[in-house]
């Protein structure tokens, strides 16, 4: 465990490094260093016990802060993308990143347990991506955030995709520090999906149901679908569409570009607030 | 497996504890989890032998203190005990409910040397 900012991340890799403190660690806010000096404290050695009261995730929440405060003063807006394996996340970002790269400044950080192939395909696209490769870890987590921000430097103003580790029950309870977690469903997958995963739908602000393409070969039952992810999470807006044939991306994009609008205000340095 | 990660931060945060509050040896932890929080206990268990090897919880033990899951229902205002996050009220059947017990995820005690 690293004993710089204590974290324990050893199979973590950033663009194929593991991250090395020596050359690039970032000082979030607000933690504690947590290097033991194991001292014998004369005294000390009988039994106690300690109130401690504290939230396990407190120290990944620490550094979610730090990353929402560094996205909030560059104006950034950052979508936290969760799904299954096998969704459409990937084509549905790279036919994203064509659309609107003209338009938008925009960057990506990529989560996946091993290989590089997706930030491959992003960077296909034009717009730069960072791959962030967890090995056996199920999910990103903030501070791995934090330091791929270091690596990627995204411009002032941008939007950020965080394409999470495709799984839809560990990234549900590590805020990243993202204005939103957008979750994707495919309707190759089962519509009860909302009720089994509950904590996912519960957490995210939009449901995006991909590949309605494909509606016409299957038995999706959408209006269950639909009515078991607000039954989870009544303020939860949906969007159907398909990344392939397009249909229903205009819609996206627009909430896209409604969020991008309020990320900006109060963010220009002209502007009082 | 996010109860491996878990587990991580609980010695991390344990660790930070053990400077400040000096001690050099746990041998107890106490958790409180939810009901509602998605954390597998077995899961835990497992996490936290391998996690806390070779650090101050070294072979400490893990005492996990359950938490009920428990609703307030916006349209009678009962409180009512819930097992998922989409339970409808057992009361009157109104949904959605607030959840105001079984999301936690603490650190309660230490046992501590």
């Amino acid at each position: 465990m690293c004993t710089t900012c204590g974290c324990g991340e050893g199979e973590t890799t950033i663009d194929g490094h593991s991250h090395d403190h020596s050359h690039m660690h970032h000082h979030h806010a607000g933690h504690g260093h947590g290097a033991i000096a194991a001292t014998h404290a004369p005294g000390m050695s009988k039994s106690r016990i300690l109130r401690i009261e504290q939230d396990i995730l407190s120290k990944n929440n620490e550094y979610a802060a730090a990353n929402r405060n560094h996205f909030n003063r560059h104006g950034m807006l950052v979508l936290n993308l969760v799904s299954s394996p096998g969704s459409g996340k990937t084509t549905l970002l790279t036919n994203t990143l064509s659309q609107l790269k003209n338009e938008l400044p925009m960057a990506v950080i990529e989560g996946d347990q091993q290989t590089i192939l997706d930030a491959e395909r992003i960077r296909a696209t034009g717009v730069k991506a960072i791959q962030i490769n967890t090995g056996k870890g199920c999910h990103l987590d903030a501070h791995m955030v934090g330091h791929a921000l270091e690596g990627l430097s995204p411009e002032e103003q941008s939007v950020l995709f965080i394409e999470n580790v495709g799984n839809l029950v560990c990234p549900a309870a590590f805020d990243l520090g993202e204005a939103h977690k957008v979750v994707i469903l495919s309707v190759t997958e089962g519509e009860d999906k909302p009720l089994k995963y509950p904590d996912m739908f519960h957490a995210a602000d939009l449901m995006i149901l991909n590949k309605i393409d494909l509606l016409p070969h299957l038995n999706f039952d959408v209006d269950a679908c639909l009515d078991y992810a607000r039954r989870v999470n009544p303020g939860i807006k949906i969007l159907q569409l398909s990344a392939t044939s397009g249909e229903g991306m205009e819609n996206w994009f627009a909430w896209i570009r409604a969020a991008h609008e309020l990320s900006l205000i109060g963010s220009r340095p002209t502007e009082k607030v | 497996m996010h109860e491996m990660s878990l587990c991580e931060d609980v010695v991390q945060l344990i660790e930070d504890q053990a400077t400040t509050q000096r001690f050099t040896r746990v041998s107890t932890v106490w958790l409180e989890i939810g009901a509602l929080a998605g954390v597998e206990i077995q899961a835990m268990h497992f996490s936290f032998t391998a996690v806390a090897r070779g650090t101050v919880a070294d072979s400490a033990k893990l005492e996990i203190i359950d938490i009920a899951g428990i609703a307030n229902c916006p349209a009678c205002n009962q409180c009512i005990p819930v097992l998922a996050r989409f339970d409808v009220c057992s009361e009157c059947g109104h949904y959605p409910l607030d959840i105001i017990a079984g999301e936690e995820m603490r650190i309660k005690e230490l046992e501590v040397q």
